[in-house]
């Protein structure tokens, strides 16, 4: 009796899972149509756009950041004119868990939804991991923020509207020597990050001077050793190209600490939870980053009304209106699908892709190209400063090379 | 001389922390003989419900009341977790194979962590400032936190207070006898799921506790913000010899000691593994750790 | 339990089963649509890849009773392996960008002409996988002489640190020109590189989800007749009583290493198949977290049964991954059951997360409720026989 019994488990549990799912497709997809009923008035025709982020996970908050640039986006201009014709756009997510072993089922979920192009993602990792995915399904990939090489080399689907790793390292090595007349760095990565340990060497090898190197586990929360460990070692500047949840900890200690040595960041640190933990101290924080917010009165107002406007999207920027840079590269980079998307003429993946190397466009954060690797011709980086006292980012200098 | 200082410094408070969090796993471990693998989370859930707390009753308390209520709430919600999690995930598989207890306690630190991403929606929580104990001091020209000197006072404070209760009480002699053998204390008529209950009531207090110093000291709280501490501290548990109170006070404090000179020798990559091959030579060498009693196999 | 005599005919059947399979994957892959189905084929590949891993994991876990931890360790060592040695010559020098090349000089599918000659592709990954699954139970024996000398939750929590440590050691950048430090290893042939393409390059015969079923089927055949013979029978007697099965004549130090090295064999393969199905292999995606997965699809199919194992590991990938994927998403909803609404209902409680924690409470439900799995410790082919009648139900996802 018992193995009838679990063997009726196991069919009923496969079979429930199967209505769920099948159910589940169902209804996510009908709630989408509802949403676009109104401005369907225009058209009938829907455009989808995958949405390839990370939601949960360490670069949850990044990812969140980035598409709010998207959903903006959408908010604006809802409709786009392909071929003649008004379609209008959806948006389609999918959680890749800032996780590379579930990265290729989250993309093979959008290859599945049957979008024209994918935006995403923020993080390195999980775009490396998706993008044969896309290669072989010959769907377009986006790259946002992800700005380690190997994202789109070797790859003919991904493209990206970002600098890349050994620039931004440069940028902000020249920057440490420029500024500080640095002879000495600290230089702090998470153990087995491929974002933060890149980063690092490329800064290193541009640097030229001394440098001291560490790498912290995942998950620590401990920092003060690795922060005194600059101080005894007489580091002139440190450079901790690290995710959000790190970086909000190391600047919140070093805040607390009453750290002299400027701390120099790199896009990831372009947050306002960062802000948030500098704030009212002496602490020197620079970040490079993609935006500087002023770059487009219109962008900034624009969103800020939006997220005034909505509670979710305020909580997932982070709980104020404070523009991080990603999402403003999210916000270009839905432009540029939607010039794509003119450009090629028609929703048909193979069509887009063939269209997006030529496609230009000058979005909030500059103007945007591709080269043959299919990476953005972008050639300025800003560089900012925390002000504490007042909770606010202030352009230091724009820097190229 | 001061970056020396600053290790000793940040060593101690990481023991200190530490000790809290095993003595979780070493009470747990001595009755149930079960890793109890939810306890860094519930450690990091303690520290949530702070942040939720003082925020919700920030808007209609003062500041400072608003703090010492939430204090005393977090504690009254930890241990209500902690009980909650005894009964509904380890109880029912009292009669069950050690192995399957295990994989609850498993599934437990899953749910806990999915919920913690669900309500936060992944992003980084701050932890309230509390009064006095998030204050700077120098010492010898290192800056640090009063929590930090605070630690290892309060946590000998807390531990001779617990030994009290395990030595000197009916229910201390009730968990000292289940320790010894489950059955025959429970033919001699004590009730057994009160004791183990009193045990999880007992290891999540010491938990919020810790997860109130540990966040003060580093206050940005992710899901996974318990996993760490969680497994150091049990390191900590196997080391002192699991099942003794005090062998898990010391093997905290020389696992955050070593963890801390780690840290700051160049080999920094390794500290997590060197926790780790410390645990494994221990359990080759001596299984019992520092302090703990010699178990025999019952065939 | 202890005796477990086949019949020849569950045996049969159980071939038939999976040569059924095995044809089936093929036929479906080339004709439903490839685009629309991505995310089918992609599952299987991922649920094929954790069933043999599952598979491993319980031939020490359910069979020995050896509670061990470090699966992901094993799968590491298994996937920079095969990494290590399939990347072509020509991409080394891209792949390790940061440290200027590779310090291992060749290539095995190029040593045998090349991973785009059948020849070379077949042999090459062949050759590697054998060879990370080799690495692995080398590796396993010389953590096994310490190490399985302990008991129970004490021999878990020290395979897990094992595994900490082997992960900190592949990320530790003075290894970096074999490793890649922290960067990922990729460019080597994964599954698609199976499919059959012609002169233009256009595909004409899809074998990638044929294959990843193939290479599990057979490892996890081989673990079957394992189970099944001599050995089988010592480890099943060590996990019922070791005190009983030393007096009855058992080495037990032998065969709890021998146990440990193929189970972490066949995880080391495992670690290869799956850098073949993520496309790289990076150490940072082998954690702990792994470990615990595949312990939960073990415990889910029934700790001590290799087609539980294979059915949840299905279950559990499609579960997690596709079929719970809509409670990530706020739905609003104008209609139920075709009545319209007046307003647009808006589901409470979907939102991003939600998924992992419906997906949690439901392993919860498995692991209190439902105590011994899927299928306790039978077998399909034990089910069958019993009861004819029951239909075959799941009998397809074998493999």
């Amino acid at each position: 009796m018992k193995k009838v019994m679990s063997l009726l488990l196991a069919g009923t549990m496969a079979l429930s899972l199967c209505a769920c799912g099948g159910g589940g497709a169902a209804e996510s997809k009908a709630p989408e149509g509802a949403q676009s009923a109104a401005p369907a008035a225009s058209g009938d025709k829907v455009v989808r756009i995958g949405v390839f982020e990370p939601s949960t996970g360490d670069s949850g908050p990044g990812g969140k950041q980035e598409m709010l640039g998207m959903q903006y986006a959408k908010e604006e201009t809802p409709t786009v004119e392909i071929g003649g014709e008004t379609y209008t756009v959806e948006l389609v997510p999918a959680d890749n868990g800032s996780d590379s072993a579930k990265a290729p089922t989250a993309a093979a979920e959008l290859v599945s939804q049957d979008v024209s192009l994918v935006l995403g993602s923020y993080g390195s990792g999980v775009s490396i991991a998706g993008g044969p995915v896309f290669d072989e399904a010959g769907l377009a990939a986006i790259g946002v923020t992800c700005t380690n090489p190997g994202v789109t080399a070797g790859n003919d689907y991904y493209f990206r509207i970002c600098f890349l790793d050994p620039f931004q390292g440069t940028v902000l090595a020249n920057f440490a020597k420029d500024k500080f007349s640095a002879q000495k760095a600290y230089l702090l990565g998470e153990v087995g990050n491929d974002y933060d340990q890149g980063l690092l060497t490329y800064f290193e090898q541009a640097f030229g001077g001394e440098v001291v190197k560490d790498s912290f586990p995942t998950n620590t929360a401990d920092f003060s050793t690795y922060l005194n460990k600059a101080v005894a070692e007489g580091c002139d500047v440190i450079f901790c190209p690290v995710s959000i949840a790190y970086s909000t900890q190391i600047v919140k200690l070093a805040a607390d600490m009453g750290l002299e040595i400027p701390i120099l960041g790199s896009d990831t640190l372009d947050s306002n939870k960062v802000l948030e933990a500098a704030a009212g101290s002496g602490v020197q924080l620079y970040v490079s980053t993609f935006y500087q917010e002023g770059g487009s009165p219109k962008f900034d107002d624009g969103i800020k009304a939006w997220l005034a406007s909505d509670s979710t999207a305020m909580t997932n920027n982070g709980g104020n209106d404070t523009i991080a840079a990603v999402t403003a590269m999210g916000y270009d980079a839905y432009y540029v699908a939607l010039e794509a998307l003119k450009a090629a003429g028609s929703t048909d993946p193979a069509a887009v892709k063939a269209a997006l190397p030529g496609v230009t466009y000058t979005g909030v954060s500059g103007a945007i190209a591709f080269d043959e690797q299919g990476d953005a011709v972008r050639d300025t980086a800003y560089i900012k400063t925390a002000d504490t006292a007042n909770n606010t980012w202030v352009l230091e200098t724009t820097q190229k090379v | 001389m001061q970056f020396a200082l600053s290790i000793f410094l940040s060593g101690i408070s990481l023991g200190g922390q530490y000790a809290l969090i095993a003595i979780g796993y070493t009470l747990v471990y001595g009755i149930l003989r079960l890793i109890n693998f939810a306890h860094g989370d519930v450690f990091m859930v303690a520290g949530l419900l702070m942040v939720y707390l003082s925020a919700f009753l920030g808007s209609f308390l003062s500041p400072g009341a608003a703090i010492g209520v939430g204090l005393i709430l977090v504690l009254a919600l930890t241990v209500a977790l902690g009980f909650a999690i005894e009964r509904a995930a380890y109880k029912p598989l009292r009669s069950a194979p050690r192995m399957s207890v295990m994989i609850s306690a498993i599934g437990v630190s899953y749910l806990l962590q999915n919920f913690a991403t669900y309500i936060t929606g992944g992003l980084p929580q701050t932890y309230p400032a509390l009064p006095l104990l998030s204050n700077n001091v120098i010492i010898g020209g290192v800056s640090t936190k009063v929590v930090t000197v605070v630690t290892p006072f309060l946590v000998a404070v807390l531990v001779i207070a617990l030994t009290q209760l395990i030595n000197h009480t009916k229910v201390g002699m009730a968990m000292r006898a289940v320790a010894k053998d489950f059955e025959t204390s429970q033919l001699m008529g004590i009730k057994i799921n009160n004791v183990i209950s009193m045990t999880f009531v007992i290891g999540s207090a010491l938990a919020a506790v810790g997860s109130m110093l540990y966040f003060t000291n580093y206050p940005s709280i992710v899901p996974l913000s318990g996993s760490l501490p969680g497994l150091r501290a049990f390191v900590a548990a196997v080391f002192g010899g699991i099942g003794s109170i005090p062998g898990a006070v010391v093997g905290a404090f020389i696992v955050g000691m070593s963890e801390s000179i780690i840290k700051g020798s160049p080999f920094s990559i390794f500290s997590d593994a060197f926790t780790f091959a410390l645990l494994i030579v221990i359990l080759v060498v001596k299984p019992t750790g520092l302090f703990g009693e010699k178990v025999t196999d019952k065939v | 339990m202890i005796s477990e005599k086949k019949s020849k005919r569950g045996v049969f059947l159980a071939l038939v089963c999976v040569c059924v399979l095995l044809a089936l994957t093929i036929v479906l892959e080339n004709t439903l649509d490839p685009i629309k189905n991505t995310i089918l084929f992609t599952v299987l590949k991922k649920g094929a890849v954790y069933a043999l891993v599952a598979c491993s994991m319980n031939l020490l876990n359910g069979f020995t009773g050896l509670f061990s931890l470090g699966q992901a360790g094993f799968m590491l060592l298994g996937a920079y392996t095969y990494a290590i040695l399939t990347i072509p010559v020509d991409q080394k020098a891209a792949v390790y960008y940061l440290f200027g090349g590779s310090a291992v000089g060749f290539s095995l599918p190029d040593l045998f002409g090349g991973a785009d000659s059948p020849v070379g592709l077949i042999l090459g990954v062949v050759l590697a996988l054998i060879l990370g699954g080799v690495v692995a139970a080398g590796v396993a024996w010389l953590i096994g002489l310490p190490v399985l000398r302990l008991k129970s939750d004490y021999l878990a929590i020290a395979t897990l640190g094992f595994a900490e440590i082997i992960r900190a050691v592949f990320q530790w950048e003075k290894l970096g020109p074999v490793t890649n430090g922290a960067n990922a290893l990729k460019n080597f042939p994964t599954f698609t590189s199976f499919n059959v393409k012609d002169a233009s390059g256009a595909v004409v015969l899809r074998l990638s989800t044929f294959v990843a079923f193939l290479i599990a089927a057979i490892c996890i055949a081989v673990i079957l007749l394992l189970i099944n013979s001599s050995y089988g029978r010592a480890f099943k007697a060590i996990r019922e009583d070791e005190v009983a099965a030393e007096a009855m004549g058992i080495n037990l130090a032998k065969h709890k290493r021998l146990s440990f090295c193929i189970s972490s064999f066949f995880a080391g393969v495992g670690g290869g198949m799956f850098a073949m199905f993520a496309n790289q292999a990076q150490a940072k995606t082998f954690t702990t977290a792994m470990t615990y997965e595949i312990l939960l699809i073990v415990v889910i199919g029934g700790i001590g049964s290799i087609s539980g194992s294979c059915i949840a590991s299905f279950l559990y990938v499609a579960a997690s991954e596709w079929w719970l994927r809509f409670l990530d998403s706020e739905t609003q909803l104008t209609s139920i059951f075709g009545f319209q609404l007046a307003k647009p209902f808006k589901v409470p409680l979907l939102r991003n997360g939600f998924r992992m924690v419906v997906f949690s409470i439901i392993i919860m439900i498995v692991v209190l409720f439902f105590r011994r799995g899927l299928m306790g410790d039978k077998e399909l082919p034990d089910l069958l026989r019993k009861r004819r009648t029951a239909k075959k139900k799941g009998g397809g996802d074998r493999g």
